[in-house]
């Protein structure tokens, strides 16, 4: 979507002046808007036929019923009173979906807020410190290493790291640290954030870092010579410059995490509720409506979200 | 069986109306690969849908040589093959699956049920598929979807399942097994009898079970029988208020830190147990093997309470019919004609018909898998790895012992929809 309205913006503002001169208005018969539609419409056809469709698919199953081997296209809200149910008898208690959501988003916010951190700092050296664009190139590179490897493979390689004799627990036990092995390391929140983080950061290097090479030098010269502190530039300029970066960053890192049951699974010990752990469950079980109905469910949330950080930064308009 | 058909007789006309082109489309995108007469001059290739267990390399190869029969693999855990026989009954030709599944694959009807007669070892299976009970007259527990529920359907296009014999055959029995608790004998230092150990405050933060919800509640079961909370009618199909009781069992030792992990998959279960992570859990017999040829002691511990079993066979796709329904009555004679059964004894599962895999086995093998005796010589696995020195007595003895132990199957309840359901608020809790 952001991909097919980046090319109608890029596209009428070249159109719409040109029209302008009459020169301009003798070589280009069609209208304007029709060639942005034209520049546009492969990728909204693609779109269509392999997101809207079957999204629209998804939203019609979850109201339908089923039973233990097939669909029943008849109306049903079965899906969805199933997932809240218990949500009001068993009030102040919180019911199954209350709590699973309550910790996906409390692991989405930790999530966030560490890779933000760290993704913003990793692409302040990269785009400022760094003056080789090989090196640039050649650094933001190594972030893309913990993609290397399979996910199965890379989660089996933590419990040698963090688990009870693992690497870390017995060199703090040797040091004399601890006593006994430091059990949360592993199959716990951390080892599910640390997981996530170690994965994802790259998602805010990559557009945090694309913002910052774009901010003109000139404007942190001028910010110096009008006497602004280093930490009155990066407050004043460089993070409001950045801003579309880090909330495309925090998209991409926000939407992964909350539809995310294999790394919340395996990091936690399968112990750990999850939005994607739900719907898996659930189709796993063949009971695709309800399974739709939680997808449903899950979208709006996230769709929530995003239209929540969208209105603290216009990316059309930074962009 | 109809869209098969279907496409057929399109071809079948374009090609009438003489359009070389539309035939030669039709040929290219492998439309008229249906026909008879084209296809009995390819290689015999069948596709075959099923978990890892049986889908040895070795025993593909041994096949082709000698049957002329090429097996294709399709892999997947055994809720996606359930899963992708409700959606796509067109993409495999045969299927090897559970007997627990049956339950929701034969009322879809994308299934062919295969005939008894045309299976030539039919009447040499074991009598625990047939009649409930081992070769020696034990009888075996019945609790769950044991298998000669749902052997047998009332007719060729019946979505029952018979009470009694017919010729009817849902699945054509391949292998099976008894599980039990894994356990690390060297860390627990005392003997294990007893499920209820798994929910034992001794082992906290050292347990575990599987987070497949329609296994992972039997063992579950197993273990509240166990400590003497409640006696279920049956374990394999729960009350409501029975699937709340036995959650609320598991959530409390969940909520008091019992769990170090649920695990999903072989390789996570044999990495928690090896690493040391976890000292007690459910657990599958190769996984346990695999732990021990790391060099780690682990035990599959025989229990007091009996052990929860499972078994898988073979059927066709009901888009399976001709020539191609010829080679897969060829293929599972085949299969329970030795090799394969005899391959799978020897990983530590049980083959549906013991004459023939006896007679591809060397005695010792046999009398250590089958009889339970003392090896006389080392124990190699299929692919000639060293699985246990002389001297060594499998865990839980003979298969009389093994599977005349036998508690409770596999299951899939008629509250499944409500138990998936409590599943998830335990993950949550």
């Amino acid at each position: 979507m952001d991909t097919s309205e980046d090319i109608l913006q890029q596209a009428s503002p070249g159109l719409i002046p040109g029209s302008g001169t009459a020169r301009a208005a003798k070589v280009t018969r069609l209208s304007p808007s029709f060639v942005s539609w034209l520049q546009a419409g492969p990728m909204m056809l693609v779109f269509l036929a392999f997101f809207l469709i079957p999204l629209v698919f998804v939203v019609i199953v979850s109201f339908w019923d089923y039973n233990e081997y097939q669909l029943l296209p008849v109306f049903s809200g079965r899906g969805y009173t199933d997932t809240f149910e218990g949500c009001i008898a068993q009030l102040p208690d919180l019911c199954t979906i209350g709590k699973t959501y309550l910790k996906t988003l409390k692991l989405c916010f930790l999530v966030w807020a560490i890779t933000l951190f760290i993704g913003f700092w990793v692409a302040y050296f990269l785009a400022f410190h760094v003056k080789s664009k090989t090196w640039q190139m050649g650094l933001s590179l190594l972030c893309t290493i913990p993609f290397w490897t399979s996910n199965v493979i890379r989660m089996i390689a933590w419990i040698p790291l963090l688990g009870r004799n693992g690497l870390v627990n017995s060199g703090l036990v040797k040091t004399g640290l601890i006593n006994h092995p430091i059990e949360w390391l592993l199959f716990s929140e951390f080892s599910v954030v640390l997981a996530l983080v170690h994965l994802f950061t790259f998602f805010m290097v990559v557009p945090i870092f694309n913002s910052m090479v774009r901010i003109d030098k000139s404007l942190i010269e001028a910010a110096y010579d009008a006497g602004a502190t280093g930490f009155q530039t990066l407050v004043n300029v460089i993070i409001p410059l950045a801003k579309p970066g880090i909330v495309i960053g925090s998209i991409f890192v926000i939407t992964i995490v909350m539809g995310d049951f294999i790394t919340i699974g395996v990091m936690g010990g399968q112990q750990i509720a999850a939005a994607g752990k739900i719907i898996e469950t659930r189709v796993n079980a063949l009971q695709f409506p309800a399974a739709a109905a939680n997808a449903v469910i899950l979208l709006a949330i996230t769709f929530l979200i995003i239209s929540m950080m969208s209105r603290i930064v216009d990316i059309k308009k930074e962009l | 069986m109809s869209e098969t058909k279907r496409t057929n007789g399109l071809s079948r006309r374009t090609l009438l109306k003489g359009s070389a082109s539309l035939a030669g489309l039709a040929a290219g995108s492998g439309a008229i690969t249906g026909f008879p007469y084209v296809k009995s001059a390819e290689t015999k290739v069948l596709r075959y849908l099923g978990t890892a267990v049986n889908e040895g390399d070795d025993i593909a190869k041994q096949c082709l040589k000698d049957t002329g029969i090429k097996i294709e693999y399709i892999t997947a855990t055994t809720d996606d093959v359930t899963k992708r026989v409700m959606t796509q009954p067109n993409s495999f030709d045969v299927l090897d699956t559970e007997y627990f599944s049956l339950k929701k694959i034969v009322p879809s009807g994308n299934i062919l049920a295969l005939d008894a007669k045309k299976i030539k070892q039919f009447d040499n299976i074991t009598p625990v598929f047939t009649k409930g009970e081992t070769p020696g007259g034990k009888k075996i527990g019945g609790q769950g979807t044991a298998p000669w529920k749902v052997l047998y359907l009332e007719g060729k296009d019946s979505r029952k399942f018979a009470t009694s014999a017919t010729e009817f055959v849902t699945l054509i029995p391949t292998v099976y097994n008894a599980d039990t608790l894994g356990v690390r004998p060297d860390l627990i230092k005392r003997p294990i009898s007893s499920w209820s150990e798994l929910l034992n405050p001794e082992f906290k933060g050292k347990a575990s079970i599987l987070n497949i919800p329609s296994i992972g509640i039997m063992d579950a079961a197993m273990v509240v029988e166990a400590t003497g909370k409640y006696k279920y009618a049956d374990k394999g199909n729960m009350t409501k208020e029975e699937i709340d009781l036995t959650m609320k069992v598991m959530t409390e030792a969940k909520k008091a830190g019992q769990f170090r992990a649920f695990w999903k998959d072989f390789n996570e279960s044999v990495n928690l147990m090896a690493s040391g992570e976890t000292v007690i859990q459910s657990m599958w017999s190769p996984a346990v093997t695999k732990v021990r040829s790391m060099g780690i002691a682990c035990t599959f511990q025989p229990l007091k309470e009996g052990y929860r079993s499972w078994a898988s066979g073979f059927c066709v796709s009901k888009g399976v019919s001709g020539a191609k329904l010829e080679w897969a009555y060829e293929f599972v004679n085949w299969f329970l004609s030795g090799y394969a059964g005899a391959y799978l004894n020897r990983q530590g599962y049980y083959s549906a018909v013991l004459s023939t895999a006896k007679a591809h086995m060397e005695p010792y093998e046999w009398a250590y898998w089958m009889e339970g005796k003392p090896a006389e010589k080392d124990i190699k696995a299929p692919d000639g790895s060293l699985l246990e020195k002389a001297g060594a007595v499998r865990d839980g003895g003979s298969y009389e012992d093994r599977m005349g132990g036998v508690a409770c199957w596999n299951a899939v309840m008629d509250e499944n929809d409500y138990m998936v359901r409590k599943w998830n608020e335990f993950i949550a809790a």
